[in-house]
């Protein structure tokens, strides 16, 4: 039990526990630090400055995010030398920063704009502006993300992100003094270094230094477009978090306003990815089963074991970055975001009767690698660019509000069809832990013939927040085809953050563990908390964002991906059979080595 | 006036020093005996910071821990300073065998020098040393010390940025607390001193307290080894009591005309002619590392200033906003106050600034930036606008 610590913040006496700062006691009895560099998720930099107290005894002031609370501390917020320091650090870092507000893609969402708004009463600069005598540059080489660094403000957060929730290290500080600036390796473009395009920059990102590229206008265009059939496809964390731009608690799904928005809005067609989800896990549980026989059965060497997911293109260019000799082991399925696509242009097309070179495909995704996804290579087998746009959930919002909608007041609608049926399974895709389950809930079915031995097929030791889950499902009663797996106890993991993915990847290197399969999403909780999803994220606003996600699938008549009608439908009409001749060409492919740096 | 010179210590460079011998006299002695010693001497910080020596010997001992480091801070880069160059140069024994008395009584068996990049040119001499040393004291305690090169940067002198780029990490200060005698070099507890520090630890214990006690102020007990440059026909090396007054020293290093003395380097302060009788040279008064900066009525004290602002512009970490912006507003803001492109009134928004500097910076680099900067400003206003 930690030890209790009595201190007095602005002559209130509160009480934390040791190892706690100041500025944890202070929000305890809710007086207001402001902060920058300060965030819930990363480890603690003190460089911004701008939280600094009064501390009694102490000759200079102290910051309250790095200083621990001790007993009989007495600590001023708000006083005069305070309040002259802060306003000071605040003048010095608009004075560095091109303050083009409006012109700003993150105009009325940045942090230093907010303190700006708080600490300026004179309407004029205290100090000279910087920004001309600097040779700042923007970095828009990347399909995914833009670096301005005129916007930035040196806080780290983008540079902790990187290395400690994602031990990726493509951002890091560069010289000293007033040249001191947030580079990458050799100052290459994003493009060009490992960075994975997960975006958890950008959530983390206080000003508009970080921004996702936007696809808006072009979105609009198409809409307006008279001979373009527009799809909208929506992944399964956009509707638990789209709200929270719009005036909503975090927590609340949004799913039918999503859908009204998104007809209003002007799209043709509102579809769902996660029609694409339950087709993954038909895809990926074939896949999985038949890796299994051919590699325990077969003794076949081609077959890899453990086989790792692959629907979050932030994993899987991490992967192609720092386990190369592991590409093998990964999924051949594309990405739900891709499957949609491919199918949009062909079994669509060919339902709808429309000319495929006319339907603009449009994603709407919680996810800034899915931007990068959609433009390799590989994602063209319609013989199209199989998603032409894809948006975040910030992008999304800001189209609702560019079309004067008030959200919260849409009534609830339904997606429309072909390819907007869905199960439980699929939204769960959206947590850390949600294709496994969604997997073995089918993977199971189909060898045993009986439902997951789990209460209401909740397979709970692979949902929630724990960096790297381990669970095994012991398989008993199989039917005759999977014989061979009588008995057999399927070991998974489930891990969320490329720094988890790594320990785990490590550990399959090094022979500690026998894995049969790993399911990896490159953020946080997974994609509820991921860096195309509404600013701020922290622990509690990701838990609320999955309490969401299960309340949806709870919810929903099926559960299960193979029970789903449409994709039922498509397997009869169009595919043939799962990991059929029809599915390799639209549903797979492959994956390339990259640079270490 | 009769005016007795300076009195000149020889306790640092004095070449009969059998190192060995002392070390075990003193390891004679309890490792409570050996920290009470240096305590009663009244050490403190030879760097410029002032911390009692002892003090800090004494709580990393006290430290729970497997492991814990001596480390020698030698990465002497505040301009104007040259005396540890010096130090490691006539006297490397002296510096080894300071780190292995603190290693002894804080029970580490490692420590390391971490030398200035700029002073590469000593390692093979201090190399060579550094074994003999080993080979000395090979029977009488477990201790080894390694060099370890610094790179350049001028803020890896500042302790918590030191241990980060031995980690070999960038170079950037660290929040305190945890202090370096509770988490230092790999998070263990660490004794950081300054070389001089070291050397004098060392004289402690062959001396014993008394005969350092004696020596300067109640503040300020005992001898420092002075950096003395600029303007003055006597420049080089001294050691000196502390506690001298600034006119008496002016007296003997001056050349006739000195207009300021800068005390303590870029860091430190600068005193003007008519403060010279009422500045004490300790920590009573003005500390310094070592360096005096002496300026005659040629010199123009908006260069000095703008040389010093330029040096720290550079040299910041860059990491927190006041350190890393307020240098870039203070060098510009005088070039604008000198060309006209601002009032004279701005010089009075940039002490405020300089004071802000001083509180909420991180380190003791932004902090000391206003030292210099309100210290010129305010003695020497008009030379910053006309």
């Amino acid at each position: 039990m930690a030890k209790n610590i009595n201190l007095k913040i602005d002559g209130v006496d509160v009480q934390v526990e040791e190892g706690k700062t100041i500025l944890d006691a202070a929000r305890a009895i809710n007086v207001h630090i402001p902060t920058l560099c300060y965030h819930e998720d990363l480890c603690v930099a003190g460089n911004c400055r701008v939280c600094m107290v009064e501390v009694a005894g102490a000759k200079a002031l102290v910051a309250s995010c790095a200083m621990p609370a001790s007993d009989g501390m007495e600590v001023q917020t708000n006083t005069l030398k305070v309040r002259a320091a802060r306003k000071n650090v605040i003048e010095l870092l608009l004075s560095e920063h091109n303050a083009d507000c409006t012109n700003c893609y993150k105009n009325k969402q940045c942090e230093l704009q907010d303190l700006a708004s708080e600490y300026k009463t004179s309407g004029e600069q205290l100090y000279l502006d910087l920004v001309p005598m600097k040779n700042y540059t923007i970095d828009d080489f990347s399909p995914s993300i833009i670096k301005d660094d005129s916007k930035c403000i040196r806080c780290q957060r983008c540079v902790r992100t990187c290395e400690e929730l994602q031990h990726v290290s493509a951002l890091g500080v560069a010289y000293k003094g007033d040249k001191m600036k947030i580079s990458t390796f050799f100052e290459n473009s994003m493009f060009d270094v490992v960075c994975t395009n997960c975006g958890q920059c950008i959530n983390r990102c206080p000003t508009g230094s970080l921004i996702e590229r936007n696809y808006v206008d072009e979105v609009w265009e198409a809409i307006y477009d008279e001979k373009k059939h527009v799809v909208v496809q929506t992944a399964p964390a956009t509707r638990v978090a789209l709200g929270e731009d719009l005036g909503l608690e975090p927590g609340q799904v949004v799913t039918g306003k999503m859908v009204a928005a998104l007809k209003r809005v002007g799209f043709d067609s509102v579809l769902d990815t996660d029609f694409s989800a339950d087709l993954t896990i038909m895809e990926e549980g074939t896949e999985l089963l038949t890796r299994l026989k051919r590699a325990l059965v077969d003794k076949d060497p081609t077959a890899k074991l453990p086989m790792a997911t692959s629907c979050s293109p932030g994993w899987i260019k991490f992967i192609e970055h720092t386990f190369p000799e592991y590409l093998d082991n990964l999924s051949t399925c594309k990405s739900p975001q891709q499957m949609f696509g491919a199918l949009a242009k062909t079994y669509y097309a060919k339902k709808r009767g429309i000319d495929p070179e006319n339907i603009v495909s449009v994603s709407i995704m919680p996810c800034v690698a899915k931007k990068f996804e959609a433009d390799r290579p590989e994602m063209r087998s319609s013989g199209y660019k199989d998603v032409d746009y894809v948006l975040t959930t910030r992008e999304l919002a800001r189209m609702i509000r560019q079309a004067g909608l008030e959200f919260k007041a849409l009534p609830e609608e339904n997606y429309d069809s072909i390819m907007g049926e869905s199960t439980g399974a699929a939204v769960i895709f959206g947590a850390t832990g949600g294709v496994m389950e969604a997997a073995l809930r089918t993977a199971y079915e189909l060898v045993t013939g009986r439902e997951v031995p789990f209460e209401n097929l909740n397979i709970t030791p692979v949902r929630g927040m724990d960096g790297v889950k381990e669970a095994s499902v012991k398989i008993e009663g199989t039917l005759p085809d999977w014989n061979f797996l009588e008995g057999a106890e399927l070991k998974t993991v489930t891990a969320h953050g490329l720094t988890n993915a790594k320990l785990v990847m490590e550990k399959v290197k090094s022979g500690e563990a026998d894995y049969h399969f790993i399911e990896i999403m490159a953020c946080p909780g997974g994609c509820i908390g991921g860096g195309g999803q509404p600013i701020p994220t922290n622990m509690e606003i990701r838990k609320k964002r999955t309490e969401a996600i299960y309340v949806e699938d709870a919810g929903k008549p099926i559960r299960k991906s193979h029970e789903n009608p449409e994709v039922v439908a498509i397997y009869k009409e169009f595919l043939g059979e799962p990991c059929g001749h029809k599915s390799h060409e639209l549903l797979h492919t492959h994956y390339k080595k990259r640079q270490r740096y | 006036m009769t005016y007795n010179k300076l009195k000149r210590i020889d306790l640092i460079f004095h070449e009969d020093c059998d190192c060995r011998q002392v070390l075990e006299k003193t390891f004679s002695k309890s490792n409570d005996e050996i920290i009470n010693d240096i305590l009663e001497s009244g050490l403190k910080g030879r760097g410029g910071a002032g911390f009692p020596t002892g003090l800090k010997w004494k709580f990393t001992a006290e430290q729970p821990s497997d492991e814990r480091f001596v480390i020698c801070n030698a990465d002497e880069g505040e301009p104007g300073t040259f005396k540890d160059r010096e130090i490691l140069f006539k006297v490397p024994g002296k510096v080894f065998s300071g780190m292995a008395v603190c290693g002894k009584v804080i029970g580490a068996k490692q420590g390391y020098i971490y030398l200035r990049g700029e002073y590469r040119f000593l390692l093979p001499e201090l190399q060579k040393a550094l074994d003999k040393f080993h080979d000395e004291i090979k029977d009488l305690l477990d201790f080894k010390i390694s060099i370890q090169m610094g790179s350049g940067a001028y803020i890896c002198g500042e302790e918590s940025a030191l241990f980060e780029s031995m980690e070999g990490k960038r170079g950037e200060p660290r929040n305190k607390p945890p202090y370096p005698t509770v988490a230092g070099f790999k998070d263990k507890p660490t004794v950081i001193n300054n070389v001089e520090t070291l050397v004098y630890s060392f004289m402690i214990c062959k001396h014993g307290p008394t005969k350092f006690k004696e020596l300067g102020t109640s503040d300020s007990r005992g001898s420092k080894v002075f950096s003395i440059s600029g303007d003055t026909p006597i420049a080089g090396i001294y050691e000196l009591e502390l506690g001298m007054s600034l006119d008496h020293f002016v007296e003997e290093f001056g050349d006739g005309d000195t207009k300021a003395v800068q005390v303590g380097g870029a860091a430190g302060f600068c005193v003007p002619r008519k403060k010279f009788k009422e500045t004490i040279i300790g920590f009573e008064g003005v500390p310094t590392g070592g360096s005096m900066k002496v300026f005659n009525s040629s010199r123009s004290m908006y260069n000095v200033l703008h040389n010093y602002l330029e040096f720290f512009e550079e040299e910041s970490c860059g990491q927190c906003t006041p350190c890393r912006v307020g240098c870039q507003q203070l060098i510009k803001g005088i070039e604008a106050v000198k060309k006209g492109e601002q009032k004279a009134a701005y010089l009075d928004q940039l002490m405020k600034l300089s004071e802000t500097m001083k509180l909420a910076s991180k380190c003791g680099l932004g902090q000391s930036v206003a030292n210099s900067f309100s210290s010129i400003v305010d003695n020497f206003r008009e030379e910053m606008i006309y």
